[in-house]
């Protein structure tokens, strides 16, 4: 299940409605990315900016790849868009299976996935200005790892 | 077909979105970026650089040697930074 928006979410109300009654659950990884606040660059707010249609599109498609490559009982990807302060939630991932091995894999294939993938943009407001953040060669380099042979 | 620019895109071009009609001779992503660079220069400097712009055509992400066709839905962007 793959959700856009702009407003928080609770992160114990998404577990509990993804896993209620699944029974042949194991184990549940996930993945909550916050707004980093602080340090030398003093980041005000962050504003994401998406691309309607196609990244919902986008994360349903690598939800779909997870589940090919891990035996999921479950999936959720919550990512939202707009304006944040430091420390505000961004992303939620979260995965189920019957054994762990399986969660924390696809939990963090499904993360590393979608930063190189999911079309959204990140405005940072400092002291200084505003600036698009760049992307990472190191995200790449994560999201290379899971390229099949 | 409907042309997108997105993130510093969208600031240096000066327009989030627009419409026009597949120039006469572009063919694919790549052709239609060389003629968009010819149309200002707020273009030509958003555009300049093709290795640090990505392109989605009817949301989907493709190469620079794509087809692009009348009515297609054209998205340029830079390399994405969710998560």
């Amino acid at each position: 299940m793959i959700r856009v928006q702009r407003e928080d979410f609770d992160i114990g109300r998404e577990i509990e409605a993804l896993t209620r009654g699944k029974i042949s659950i194991g184990g549940v990884a996930s993945f909550i990315g916050t707004v980093r606040g602080g340090g030398a660059d003093g980041i005000r707010s962050m504003t994401l900016e998406h691309y309607p249609g196609m990244t919902e599109q986008e994360l349903g498609a690598i939800e779909t790849e997870a589940n090919k490559r891990w035996k999921l009982e479950a999936s959720l990807i919550v990512h939202r868009y707009g304006k944040l302060l430091p420390g505000e939630r961004i992303v939620l991932v979260v995965t189920a299976a019957s054994h762990r091995a399986d969660a924390f894999a696809a939990c963090e294939f499904l993360v590393d996935w979608l930063k190189t993938k999911a079309p959204f943009w990140k405005l940072e407001e400092t002291p200084q200005g505003e600036r698009w953040v760049e992307s990472q060669a190191s995200d790449d380099t994560a999201a290379k790892r899971w390229a099949k042979p | 077909m409907k042309l997108l620019y997105f993130a510093w895109l969208k600031t240096k071009i000066g327009t989030a979105e627009e419409t026009l009609d597949l120039p006469a001779g572009v063919a694919t992503a790549g052709a239609l970026v060389d003629w968009l660079k010819t149309r200002g220069p707020g273009f030509a400097d958003a555009l300049k650089d093709r290795r640090a712009l990505r392109v989605a055509v009817n949301r989907r992400s493709v190469g620079w040697d794509f087809a692009v066709k009348p009515g297609d839905e054209v998205a340029i962007f830079p390399p994405v930074t969710g998560g």
